[in-house]
């Protein structure tokens, strides 16, 4: 049975498109069958994040019209091939994406994958709500900071109200909070909300706290997932909320500020 | 902030022709929702006995409340309403019945002389949904404005996120989980929240002043008792945080620690 996984958060830079390139890859290591959907139709990015932004031919949009078949449409990854990319238009506007055309494509993916992850746009309107319609799962991508947080609250109201399963009164959806461009050391200053500060909030499970690094930067200009950089603490960390969300238990890592003591000072430069 | 029974999206209000200097009044539109009694039969005892117990339930919902009566729904050919009766009726019942809506010509004539308006015809889907005030009432979960409207005492087990509205039609609500900053609490009654309450909480709604707010830890946005507010910036930062009961002594908003 295919799970849909929607990646959201309501504010934008938060690191949605990272996270879902990230998961989406994690996913398919693992052996699952993955198919990754770009729904911000207009600004897509997610096929640059992926490094595919020179194979796309067909999109999303294109695909609901019916102007091309899903085979036609879907890249598949080059690194992982249980993985594919299915990329947002970047001429049209988000009202491309009707309800009962993204119903058909969930569905007829639904067929042939294990997970469905949905790289939902910005905002609450059209494109977000589509994204998050037929989810079975959210990913909430929170940074530790009071907008955010703000936002991801709200976007969990309207999971719980105008998602399919709300309105068919099916199983609610399963929210997952994701703490992403975390810094241990402005959250000890009392600059960044920590770990607590957030969950008193939105109070969900916690898939795992991404570190802020600059690992996240050079791995989107180079179209490589982060996950794939093992030797990252951000890409570690990635493994970790995979391995989460899969059931696994795993202690949180890079929570604390790195003690430079002075042996370490003295001895490591 | 005005906390009558406007709409907060529908109201559209425009100025018309102001000139000279100072003006004497604005003519202004505004939307209002109003409460609907929708006939479905002509059988004004039955409307009697189903209509008393429902007012008994919210006495303050109804109180000094305009409502309009809508007529579309009855069968054709029934020509006379009887509208003597039912406003009378309706009176009795602290309603102020102020028109029609729907209905024949000759039903029209009928109204007129009883001095009732007669209302647009036309129901808009947001209309009809506004409606559920005297209607069944509507889920918390599930309304689409995210506004759960409630008849009568409410309680409310799960966490109130930012943006979601709920509404205790003359009742008192109660929520035992945290109400986020961005949250609406609105009720007739009195209000209480056993966990951290940091959205908006509107007790006496309907101009109640005897309604309070109770609050377990008060971290709120703003507070309001039959329309006296207070924002968050001017609680005392001693009372953040605290077990309080808000209330309202002559028209001064008082929150003190329980």
């Amino acid at each position: 049975m295919a799970r849909t996984i929607v990646i959201t958060s309501g504010k934008g830079g938060v690191g949605k498109t990272t996270t879902a390139a990230a998961m989406s890859m994690g996913l398919a290591q693992r052996g699952h069958r993955t198919v990754v959907i770009d729904f911000d139709v207009g600004l897509r990015n997610l096929d640059l994040v992926m490094g595919c932004e020179r194979r796309v031919v067909y999109d999303f949009a294109n695909v609901i019209n019916g102007e091309a078949n899903l085979n036609q449409a879907l890249i598949r990854d080059k690194r992982c091939e249980n993985l594919f990319i299915l990329p947002a238009s970047q001429t049209r506007d988000k009202e491309a994406l009707t309800q009962d055309g993204v119903g058909q494509v969930l569905e007829e993916l639904a067929k042939t994958y294990d997970y469905i992850v949905c790289d939902s746009p910005a905002g609450i309107e059209h494109g977000a709500l589509m994204a998050m319609y037929y989810a079975d799962d959210a990913v909430l991508v929170t940074n530790p900071e009071v907008s955010s947080v703000r936002d991801s609250d709200r976007m969990l109201g309207i999971l719980s109200s105008k998602s399919r399963r709300a309105l068919e009164s099916e199983e609610p959806i399963r929210e997952f909070l994701l703490l992403t461009r975390y810094a241990p050391e402005r959250v000890t200053r009392g600059e960044m909300l920590g770990l607590e500060d957030v969950q008193e909030i939105l109070a969900l499970y916690m898939l795992g706290v991404i570190p802020e690094s600059k690992a996240v930067l050079n791995a989107s200009n180079a179209g490589h997932p982060v996950i794939l950089d093992q030797e990252s603490d951000a890409g570690l960390a990635y493994s970790d909320m995979v391995a989460r969300y899969l059931g696994e238990e795993r202690p949180m890592r890079f929570l604390d500020q790195e003690r430079k003591g002075l042996f370490s000072r003295l001895f490591r430069g | 902030m005005s906390l009558t029974n406007e709409p907060p999206v529908q109201s559209a209000a425009h100025r018309a022709g102001a000139s000279s200097a100072s003006p004497a009044f604005e003519l202004k539109a505004a939307g209002f929702t109003l409460p609907v009694i929708r006939l479905l039969r002509l059988d004004l005892d039955a409307v009697e006995a189903e209509l008393v117990p429902k007012v008994r339930q919210a006495p303050g919902f109804f109180e000094h409340t305009p409502v309009v009566i809508e007529l579309s729904a009855l069968p054709a050919g029934e020509e006379d309403v009887g509208f003597a009766r039912l406003i009378g009726l309706l009176r009795g019942l602290g309603m102020i019945p102020v028109g029609v809506r729907g209905g024949s010509g000759a039903q029209h004539e009928a109204a007129k002389a009883m001095q009732l308006a007669i209302l647009a015809d036309s129901v808009k889907p947001d209309q009809a949904a506004n409606e559920a005030k005297v209607e069944p009432p509507v889920a918390v979960q599930t309304a689409e404005p995210q506004v759960g409207i409630e008849t009568g005492s409410h309680l409310i087990d799960r966490q109130v996120r930012s943006g979601q509205r709920v509404y205790a039609v003359g009742g008192d609500l109660t929520v035992l989980a945290p109400v986020n900053s961005g949250a609406e609490l609105m009720a007739d009654g009195n209000i209480h929240v056993y966990a951290p309450m940091r959205g908006r909480a509107m007790a006496g709604l309907h101009g109640d002043t005897t309604a309070r707010i109770f609050c377990a830890d008060l971290q709120a946005e703003l507070v309001s008792i039959a329309g006296h507010y207070r924002v968050s910036d001017k609680i005392p930062a001693a009372l953040k945080g605290r077990r309080i009961q808000i209330f309202l002594d002559h028209e001064v908003l008082r929150i003190e620690p329980l």
